[in-house]
């Protein structure tokens, strides 16, 4: 297991650059990982570069299956007891348009201590190894782990990633629900380089596509509570489906409805205001 | 000072455990998921996958599951697949899944999964583990809307039967089996564990009319019903077939018999005849003349199977036009407003 070190953000804080056009720059991204400041070189008049162009990684966007979901938070609630995060490997394909779809997931085991991970490559190989045998198609497109935001020991588990895949997609999913809410984010990291020297690694929100269409299959009653006793026959589930058909279709009637009283009172008040002038 | 209602180690562990009766399997809602993918992915393939769980009590729980690959015909393979097998339990131990196979899974596409083949699965399963399920899951059947999971397992009667090898006429009517007890279809129970219930719960769409409803809506079922035809005209070609055999056993067995009663009146009056003359009677029997052979009764397990393969076809076009006739009823009231 290579133990990679690095340097965590908060041993060198950095001033931004004051470069009125390297800051527009910078505030072009989207990400609120802005923690990260450039110490400005003495008289230097070097120029904040991002690459690759930030405008190729914008065009990025990621569909995740449910499955993924369900496989991560399955593996979370298997972790061993001193692990804080699980954190895996992402399966997938790339679409002809750009697009990242993420289909299958697996977790790997590793171990985080303050500035070091380390991570077992031999099983990640193993794994992707029998995965490529069932279907040679899913490949690794990036990786995931839990919790909300991303570390310094995110940063150092990317390189590595980096280096099996050329731009990996880093999925969070957060599973304790620390915004009120189950967040899932996918980033895709730019290299923030001064000069030749690199300097740190951004990580920049790309849209993400929650593909629902398996699990609503399955049937989201289903999915969503804790156990279902019996799995529905073809004839309850006709009628659950009327009953829905029936509630949208008043919906619809309602909406309607109240669109046509409102074109009425309008219509009404504008005649008025012409007799009136 | 012991308690009289506890038994000592040696007791509990000496008495005989007594199993009980399987009788619900407990899926999760992953494991769902990952056979739902597999079996889409390569459907019109037909491919497997092996379950992992728990066995506990009356309920045996699939906790998770894992795909074998496509395996060609070939010798050397069969290493290979034991192989990944190994592996991936090995893997999946580390992070603590459980480790303990239950079962395996197969997609079918119709329904036409009750083979010999299953059986002789089944049987091979149960050398190695107490209890282990068969779960059965029908692509083409959820493009129609309908959840096609099912849960099989062989009934211990007609396992015993099978294992004796015994499957003549006589034994099964003494058994009192029948074609419909050979399968057993145990009820599925769906669980979800609270983190991903309460994912679900929040990434749940806001339209009220899923995908799944929509699939439910579709007017045509008329490419479904002909394949179930389909099959089903070819699964009485060959109902008539084993027909066709039976027959012709019978009628054998008919013509030797009524050649071993010629053969014995021509020996009786051979032996009256000696009788008369003061010689040695010859025996009655003759177990080299060949028409003695006793002729082999085919055996009744493919027509069994056939049986079962027919009334699945039976029970899909029943729910399938009775769903059909819902819809058109559906669609009867949305004209008339």
């Amino acid at each position: 297991m290579p133990v990679v070190s690095g340097y965590n953000s908060s041993d060198c804080p950095i001033r931004y650059f004051q470069n009125p056009s390297s800051r527009s720059l910078l505030f072009e991204s989207r990400s609120e990982e802005k923690k990260k400041k450039i110490r400005m070189a003495a008289s230097d008049r070097t120029v904040l570069q991002f690459g690759p162009s930030s405008a190729a990684t914008s065009n990025v966007t990621a569909k995740v299956h449910p499955l993924v979901i369900f496989n991560i938070c399955d593996c979370y609630v298997r972790r061993p007891d001193q692990a804080e995060r699980v954190i895996g490997t992402l399966l997938g394909s790339v679409l002809p348009d750009g697009t990242v779809d993420i289909r299958n997931s697996y977790v790997v085991p590793h171990n985080e201590f303050s500035d070091q991970v380390a991570l077992d490559i031999e099983y990640h190989h193993t794994m992707l190894k029998s995965h490529l045998k069932v279907n040679p198609q899913e490949v690794i497109v990036g990786w995931f782990s839990t919790g909300l935001g991303v570390t310094g020991g995110s940063a150092l588990i990317h390189e590595f990633y980096c280096r099996e895949v050329p731009n990996p997609v880093h999925l969070t999913v957060d599973t304790g629900f620390r915004n009120g809410e189950g967040t899932v984010k996918a980033y895709v990291s730019v290299n923030l380089s001064l000069g030749d020297r690199q300097l740190a690694a951004q990580f920049q929100e790309i849209p993400l596509d929650l593909r629902m269409i398996e699990a609503e299959r399955v049937g989201f009653d289903i999915l969503k509570s804790t156990s279902v006793d019996k799995l529905p026959s073809d004839l309850e589930g006709m009628e659950v489906l009327m009953e829905r058909l029936l509630t949208l279709i008043n919906d619809i009637y309602k909406y309607v409805d109240d669109t046509v009283v409102s074109m009425i009172i309008f219509l009404f008040l504008f005649y008025s205001q012409i007799v009136l002038i | 000072m012991a308690n009289t209602m506890a038994r000592s180690f040696l007791q509990v562990a000496a008495a005989e455990e007594v199993a009980p009766p399987l009788r619900v399997v407990q899926i999760e809602g992953l494991v769902m998921l990952k056979i739902i993918k597999h079996c889409k992915e390569f459907s019109p393939a037909l491919v497997t996958g092996q379950l992992l769980g728990l066995d506990v009590g009356s309920v045996l729980e699939v906790t998770n599951c894992f795909p074998f690959p496509i395996q060609e015909e070939d010798e050397e393979i069969e290493a290979d697949g034991a192989n990944y097998q190994l592996e991936m339990m090995r893997c999946l131990r580390e992070v603590n899944v459980d480790n303990n196979t239950v079962g395996w899974y197969q997609s079918t596409m119709l329904g036409c999964f009750q083979t010999a083949e299953l059986i002789e699965t089944f049987l091979n399963y149960q050398e190695n583990i107490r209890r282990c399920v068969c779960i059965i899951y029908d692509p083409s059947r959820s493009n129609q809307g309908a959840l096609a999971f099912k849960a099989l397992k062989l009934s211990d009667s007609f396992m015993d039967l099978y294992r004796s090898n015994n499957f003549t006429g006589e034994k099964l009517r003494e058994k009192n089996l029948s074609w419909v007890d050979i399968f057993e279809e145990i009820p599925v129970k769906v669980s979800n564990s609270a983190l991903i219930s309460a994912f679900m719960t929040e990434l749940e769409p806001d339209t009220p009319v899923t995908q799944r409803d929509y699939d439910r809506l579709q007017l045509s079922s008329s490419p479904f019903l002909e394949r179930n035809m389909e099959f089903l005209i070819e699964c009485m070609d060959d109902l008539s077939v084993e027909q066709q055999k039976f027959q012709f056993y019978y009628r054998s067995l008919t013509r030797q018999q009524a050649q071993q009663q010629s053969w014995l009146q021509k020996r009786r009056d051979e032996n009256k005849a000696r009788k008369a003359a003061g010689e040695e009677p010859l025996p009655e029997e003759d177990p080299s003349n060949p028409i003695f052979k006793p002729i082999p009764e085919p055996p009744r397990l493919e027509s069994f199977l056939i049986a079962n393969r027919i009334a699945n076809y039976c029970n899909q076009i029943n729910g399938v036009t009775g769903q059909s006739f819902s819809r058109l009823y559906l669609t009867k009231a949305l004209h008339d407003n």
